[in-house]
């Protein structure tokens, strides 16, 4: 299936890249993080990050359909 | 209301917003770029938002305030951009009958901003290093 990625602060800064579209076996969201941090070297644990899909928080069992926009989501820092 | 604004915060515009008669008390919030943090010099600070997710979950929080306290009016705004030392990063305000109401409100939503809605706040340091600020403190270098 192929997915849109958002990157931001430091993950962006870790990809390289605000954004991309992924073509990738994973099903759901946790298994997509997996996959995306040992390309692109994130060292966030899962458990530190949030996610959204498509506009919305969700959580990490989520499965994900064709064409979504994952959003993994650094701890906030704003104020 | 709630935004996220790339352009300076009109803080007077926000604080008329805040007028109702039944208000007998305003408590407004300014958070503001300062010339340090954890020990560092700071020269300046960038802030990022998931601008979609940011207004949603900013929208919840001043509803949520809505409903626990006895309020008129609530507004907040968050800048994203490049920012200098002394600009308005970020803006909370209420109006309530009375002044406990308003308080209690005001430090719930900015509380809440800042915990929950996806901004992200990169430090220039005097030094010419920078980096993304997480809650724990800790520059993740980038």
């Amino acid at each position: 299936m192929n997915y849109r990625l958002l990157y931001f602060a430091s993950l962006s800064d870790a990809a390289g890249r605000a954004e991309e579209r992924v073509a990738s076996e994973a099903g759901d969201v946790r298994a997509l993080y997996a996959e995306l941090a040992a390309r692109h070297g994130f060292t966030f644990a899962p458990e530190r990050l949030r996610v959204a899909v498509n506009g919305a928080f969700t959580d990490w069992d989520h499965r994900l359909a064709d064409n979504d926009e994952v959003v993994f989501l650094p701890p906030v820092s704003g104020g | 209301m709630f935004a996220i604004s790339e352009a300076p915060i009109d803080t007077l515009r926000l604080q008329h917003g805040l007028e109702a008669d039944g208000a007998g008390a305003v408590v407004c919030f300014e958070g503001r770029v300062r010339n340090y943090n954890e020990g560092r010099a700071v020269n300046g600070l960038s802030y990022q938002a998931y601008i979609e997710l940011a207004e949603a979950e900013g929208r919840r929080i001043v509803e949520e305030a809505r409903g626990r306290f006895e309020i008129e009016r609530v507004s907040c705004v968050h800048r994203v951009g490049d920012l200098a030392l002394g600009d308005v990063a970020v803006w909370a305000g209420v109006s309530a009958g009375h002044r406990a109401a308003a308080f209690d409100a005001c430090r719930y939503v900015i509380d809440e901003v800042k915990a929950r809605v996806p901004v992200w706040k990169r430090e220039h340091y005097a030094d010419g290093e920078s980096g993304w600020l997480h809650p724990d403190g800790t520059p993740v270098s980038g």
